[in-house]
């Protein structure tokens, strides 16, 4: 008798609220990023391939327009190959959970308006599938250093911590365009521009050094500055001469996006149904 | 005291749901005149922009946005509670909030106003087979959504086998449920819907539109539950059904409670307040336009020179005319398709016309779309009749509107092809078949 739930609906929901439904919806949460993961890899054969493909690629053409073509210097002792790599693992991680997360409330507009559920989970489930993806790619990354000799430095077991980062800011960013994208639908055109445009103004191909001293700090204001350049210390090592106070501006940055972004998406769920 | 503790979780107990002044608003837009139903960011931002500039120019002008947005109360003050195991149905008619107080309620959209204090476990069935993933399994699916519905993972595999075995699908398990057939697409997600173990159960009726096995299936399930001491609410339009399965009856009319008293009293003043015969319907359409995706404007009975008529003779030719509306909810690909039904005036249903088995396609259109079904030869018995309309998908798994009891229209005794006064209820069909010795 006592394990009987008492649900009080008002038009305003506490944050002790949505802490219990979601503790209450775990299971939710687990089969809709399983779900993701099944239609993914099932869907295409190339699915899992592409997710080793497409990196790769790119690693490649960055390597000899930035490394080879333009003699941009690397990082520490790091091949070039590897440097480039290092940071094409946050910024896909990135760049698909943003995407996936960005579109997944109108995506499953269908169940949210036909079903209770915390709708915070919508977003938040593409984590883990783009979570298996950058596994996989992390032990390419592995290959690689394998087949240049490159030891990596042994900051490398900080990984799940800057994973951790990357995930904050795609989340933050992921929250509040999903939840805009519900009242204006054409934050859609939004995400493809924000991924496009970032992979060049992000020190994905370059290393961050390029960038002039007086402008770092500045530069750091895009939070996967802080991101890239954390993983790339944490592969390279103290080599990699990281600008620190750009490091923590950028997460900063990343944590008040994160918390804008829930913010918002909170404060609006309520009319989501409304207005699918 | 622990007496009057006791006494204090003895009432606590035994309420399920109590709403206390409940309310919900919406905003109408009428400036909006885009017929697209999202806000572009581009529309949004050039309206703040020409009203930024008119507040500049007029500065001692009275805020423009009153005038063009009106506030519409779906639902106002809404008070009952209702007791533990209680049996209670919902009715009224199109438009008057049932749809709203059944989404509040489901926690599927907030209130504006008021308090809900729900004790226990609830299930609100809306709709079955949501979440439903067409490329994953007939099993996936099952886990899936079972979690939507709330269940958790222990309890669906606790449930699994029984599942499969309450759907007949266990030769299919492994099968993409896009290659199912409706039937068994339908009855896999009712499988799993039946086995929530809710301790209030929360039904919408669109759900038992549908094929006769199917709606036989919901109610026999609801009545178990009922059976078993567990809270239902229900919200219809069917008053045998309703009339069966339920004790305590709410009516709601313009989104407030007229009365709320046993179903038999409830049924019965529904009953006075219906309209007589009218060939005639119109929508509240300003409402339907933000609730709805789709939704039936109007509709009215013609005949055969087209003119507004609620009366026929045997062996006319009757029509129905009705406009299909695009709502402001637009999120749904692919076709759409409607069904009329008529019902005798003691709810017996006698036809169920579907544009579908008609080889009739409802072709995409912007705005609405008016359709005309004409019968040439009326052969239905003096008596008055009520046509409801039906519009949803094309594998009929969701209502988009469901005009119940829009129009009404008589058959009177007369006419070329009788002969003799025939009395009334003295049958349904008119029949004069070929005769001959043989």
């Amino acid at each position: 008798m006592s394990t009987r739930q008492q649900i009080v609906i008002t038009p305003y929901k506490t944050l002790g609220d949505s802490g219990r439904e979601l503790w209450e919806y775990r299971d939710l949460f687990y089969f809709l990023a399983w779900r993701d993961f099944k239609v993914r890899y099932k869907q295409t054969v190339i699915g899992a391939t592409w997710a080793v493909i497409r990196p790769l690629l790119t690693m490649l053409v960055f390597t000899v327009i930035f490394g080879r073509i333009a003699k941009l210097p690397t990082e520490g002792e790091a091949p070039y190959a590897i440097m480039v790599f290092t940071a094409m693992l946050p910024w896909y991680f990135f760049s698909n959970t943003l995407s996936e997360s960005a579109n997944a409330v109108v995506n499953n507009s269908a169940m949210i308006s036909k079903v209770y559920f915390p709708r915070i989970i919508a977003p938040t489930a593409p984590l883990l599938v783009n979570i298996i993806d950058f596994l996989i790619s992390f032990v390419l990354l592995l290959a690689l250093m394998a087949w240049y000799r490159f030891q990596p430095s042994i900051y490398i077991l900080l990984m799940p911590l800057f994973l951790l980062l990357a995930a904050i800011t795609a989340l933050g960013l992921g929250y509040l365009i999903s939840a805009l994208n519900v009242k204006y639908r054409d934050f859609r055109y939004v995400i493809p521009f924000i991924v496009q445009i970032g992979l060049y103004i992000s020190p994905v191909g370059f290393s961050s050094q390029v960038i002039p001293e007086q402008w770092r700090l500045w530069y750091s204001l895009n939070p996967m500055v802080g991101v890239i350049d954390g993983f790339r210390w944490m592969v390279i090592g103290d080599s990699a001469n990281i600008y620190w106070d750009g490091f923590f501006l950028s997460n900063a940055i990343s944590l008040a996006l994160f918390l804008i972004g829930y913010r918002y998406f909170m404060h609006t769920e309520r009319q989501f149904a409304d207005s699918l | 005291m622990p007496t009057a503790c006791n006494l204090h979780n003895y009432i606590l107990m035994s309420t399920a749901i109590k709403v206390e002044n409940l309310g919900k608003k919406y905003i109408i837009q009428h400036q909006q005149q885009s017929r697209y139903q999202y806000n572009s960011l581009g529309e949004s931002l050039s309206r703040g922009i020409k009203s930024l500039g008119k507040n500049l120019l007029h500065p001692f002008h009275s805020n423009t946005k009153a005038e063009s947005a009106e506030e519409f109360w779906a639902l106002k003050d809404i008070n009952f509670e209702i007791k533990q195991g209680d049996r209670v149905g919902i009715i009224g008619r199109n438009g008057a909030g049932k749809s709203t107080l059944l989404k509040i309620l489901s926690r599927i959209t907030h209130p504006s106003t008021g308090r809900i204090t729900i004790n226990g476990r609830v299930s609100s069935l809306l709709e079955v087979g949501t979440g439903f993933h067409p490329e994953l399994t007939g099993r996936e699916n099952i886990f899936l959504n079972g979690a939507i519905l709330g269940m958790h993972k222990k309890e669906i595999q606790r449930k699994f086998d029984e599942i499969v075995d309450f759907a007949e699908v266990e030769k299919f398990l492994d099968t993409p449920v896009k290659h199912y057939s409706s039937g068994m697409y339908v009855r896999l997600a009712f499988a799993v819907a039946a086995h929530l173990e809710p301790e209030i159960l929360i039904v919408d009726e669109v759900l038992a539109v549908g094929d006769f096995e199917f709606q036989k299936k919901c109610l026999g399930r609801m009545e178990k539950a009922g059976n078993e001491g567990k809270t239902v609410l229900f919200v219809s339009h069917n008053i045998a059904s309703i009339r069966k399965l339920c004790r305590v009856g709410v009516l709601l009319i313009d989104g407030q409670i007229n009365l709320f008293s046993d179903i038999e009293q409830v049924i019965s003043k529904y009953l006075t307040t219906s309209t007589p015969v009218n060939p005639c319907y119109k929508s509240k359409e300003e409402f339907r336009m933000i609730t709805k995706q789709y939704f039936v404007n109007d509709a009215s009975v013609l005949n055969s020179s087209e003119n507004l008529c609620g009366t026929f003779h045997i062996g006319e030719t009757i029509n129905f005319k009705f406009r299909i509306k695009r709502g402001l909810l637009k999120k749904t690909m692919g076709g759409i398709k409607a069904a009329l039904e008529i019902r005798s005036n003691d709810g017996l249903k006698i036809a169920n016309i579907i544009s579908s088995d008609c080889s009739f396609q409802i072709d995409s259109f912007d705005d609405q779309i008016g359709l005309l079904i004409n019968i040439e030869d009326i052969r239905l018995y003096p008596g008055e009749y009520i046509l409801s309309i039906w519009v949803g998908t094309l594998d009929s798994h969701e209502t988009y509107d469901y005009a119940n009891e829009c129009i009404r229209f008589e058959i009177v005794s007369g006419g070329k092809l009788t002969t003799r006064n025939l009395p009334r209820n003295d049958g349904l069909f008119f029949f004069t078949p070929k005769w001959s010795t043989v």
